[in-house]
């Protein structure tokens, strides 16, 4: 599971094995008026080398929980360790240059270049400037950037790239921990699902240990290896992996945060290799147009005008691809692709309710 | 102008003495105000004091400050020190303010990240603060530098060498000519003075002259 280092495994700057840490929080609590907590006795094990997301409402202590583990918050009562070390022992500023942090909207220093935003914590850290500047030329690659962005200033990129320069910043130092604050909140939906996949293609070569915030429950299930749903009165409802939470919440708070929708989120879990693929209509009725390279362009009835198709079901994708792409066709028919784009023929919506039968009744052990 | 430039020699050696007088008070206020400031955020109480300390001292005629300052500090009337402390004291009453003014301006957001990333605090006031609050500090400083330079005249009252001299030479000899040399050098000053800080300021902020991101995100194909 925990992949070698890949793309940092060169730099001489690693102080620590790659794996993550295991952090804990044992009977922590923070309390900021007497009375009411923001954070109510919480114990938990995050485990190393994955994505841990804490999800909730908003002042439910989620951020918060996440601030004492580097301390920009001291707990009011309790422990919170780091491979079994409290990190209330010694300096703060040296605790969280060994943790990556990003923030909602980037949090870049404005009056720095892209560069030097890159290497703030190596050179903190007393690593000589030469060699920073390589770590975040290197960085900036690895998060998708050109270098040639190191000299422009933050104001000077998009909200994407902001956000993928304080990632890059925060790995600058590799470190074992990656706190991460409703990172994706502030850019708009097609970009947060690039920066969202783009965080797990990078988990899957680094495999830190990253403590994620969101008040999105898609976005939690999405990235969470475990998911903490936090309730008001900062107490964690349920502790467990994304799939657990959507098909058997533990309370009902957890039930009316995860949503109406959960049964169809749920269905992101379940492969849709089983659905049958058919061939592509032609002639009469609606029919697929394809472009140049293969791909759908949109779709034709009779003859008319083409409308724009609905969503792709990319072979491999899960039932929830599958049944979007029926749902959401002009002809009711889901477009499949291959991994190049191109079409790989068409799904139908029965066929996937068949398939979400069959793999419910797998589930249970059924005929 | 014939006057003008007959006298030249004295002209300058006023006008060069002129700056001094506005130009030392105006380094010192930023070297005392900003420690100042700094505490102040951290404390309402002080803040307080600070600001109304400092309104009461602005209020202090400047005439009556030069002519007290001397018994104060022990030095002769027509010493400098009197006009630069005494200048000094009226830029801190009023940069203190503008520079708390200055360093709330930070983005907390800012200041949150830095702490995350492992700034020490007096590193991040350096490093991150300081540097941010520059634009505002640098409103204030342009301000204080024109109200300098015309209070540096009074002192001529006194005898202390500026271009003042000209203001009561020439009422004393009734020479409006001399009068006009004095006002238009005051103002070239003050023009020339907000010129300096103006450029010092595109200087130490370059990140402010960039040409921002297009305001849409450019999605790649």
């Amino acid at each position: 599971m925990v992949v070698p280092h890949a793309a940092t495994a060169s730099t001489p700057l690693a102080t620590t094995p790659a794996a993550g840490s295991v952090i804990e929080f044992r009977n922590v609590t923070k309390t900021y008026q007497p009375g009411r907590p923001a954070v109510d006795n919480l114990t938990l094990t995050i485990d190393g080398g994955a994505i841990t997301v804490f999800v909730g409402p908003s002042g439910c202590g989620k951020t918060t929980s996440l601030r004492m583990i580097n301390r920009m918050v001291e707990p009011s009562a309790g422990t919170i360790t780091v491979d079994g070390r409290d990190v209330s022992t010694g300096p703060a500023p040296a605790l969280r240059r060994s943790m990556g942090y990003v923030m909602q909207s980037a949090g870049l220093l404005p009056h720095r270049t892209v560069t030097d935003n890159v290497t703030t914590v190596l050179r903190l850290n007393r690593v000589p400037r030469a060699q920073a500047r390589r770590r975040a030329a290197e960085l900036l690659d690895t998060v998708g950037l050109s270098s040639e962005l190191g000299r422009r200033y933050p104001n000077q990129l998009s909200g994407g790239q902001q956000q993928r320069v304080g990632v890059a910043r925060a790995l600058a130092a590799d470190p074992p921990v990656l706190l991460m604050d409703e990172p994706f909140s502030a850019v708009d939906p097609v970009v947060r699902a690039e920066l969202q996949q783009e965080l797990l293609r990078l988990q899957r070569d680094l495999a830190k240990t990253i403590v994620f915030v969101t008040h999105d429950i898609d976005e939690a299930t999405l990235l969470g290896d475990k998911v903490a749903v936090f309730a008001t009165g900062g107490r964690v409802a349920q502790y467990a992996a994304p799939e657990e939470i959507l098909r058997a919440p533990a309370d009902d708070f957890v039930a009316g945060f995860v949503g109406r929708d959960r049964g169809f989120r749920h269905l992101s879990f379940s492969p849709g290799t089983d659905v049958p693929l058919h061939p592509v209509p032609h002639g009469a009725g609606w029919e697929l147009v394809l472009d140049d390279d293969g791909g759908p362009a949109g779709w034709r009835r009779d003859g008319a005008a083409v409308v724009p198709g609905g969503s792709l079901f990319r072979l491999g994708d899960s039932l929830r691809r599958a049944l979007d792409a029926a749902l959401s066709s002009p002809s009711g028919l889901g477009v499949a692709v291959d991994d190049d784009g191109r079409v790989a023929g068409v799904v139908k919506g029965t066929e996937v309710l068949a398939a979400i039968d069959a793999a419910r009744r797998a589930r249970e052990g059924g005929p | 102008m014939t006057w003008l430039f007959g006298n030249l020699p004295q002209v300058l050696s006023l006008a060069g003495s002129h700056l001094v007088q506005a130009v030392i008070p105006l380094v010192l206020a930023v070297v005392i105000s900003v420690p100042l400031a700094q505490i102040a955020r951290h404390n309402k109480t002080l803040a307080a004091t600070f600001l109304s300390v400092g309104s009461v001292l602005y209020t202090v005629p400047s005439l009556a400050l030069f002519v007290i300052l001397p018994v104060v500090l022990g030095t002769r009337i027509l010493d400098f020190t009197n006009v630069i402390v005494a200048l000094t004291i009226y830029a801190v009453a009023l940069l203190v303010r503008s520079t708390l003014d200055a360093l709330n301006s930070v983005d907390d957001g800012i200041r949150q990240a830095a702490v995350a990333m492992g700034f020490r605090p007096l590193h991040r006031f350096l490093a991150v603060d300081l540097p941010l609050s520059l634009p505002v500090l640098f409103a204030g400083l342009r301000v204080i530098s024109v109200s300098n330079i015309s209070l540096v005249t009074v002192g001529a009252l006194l005898g202390i060498p500026s271009l003042g001299f000209f203001f009561t030479d020439g009422l004393q000899r009734n020479f409006p000519t001399e009068i006009i040399v004095g006002i238009v050098g005051t103002l070239i000053l003050a023009v020339l003075m907000d010129g300096v800080l103006v450029l010092l300021q595109r200087l130490l902020t370059p990140w402010l002259r960039t040409p921002r991101a297009p305001a849409a995100e450019v999605v790649r194909a």
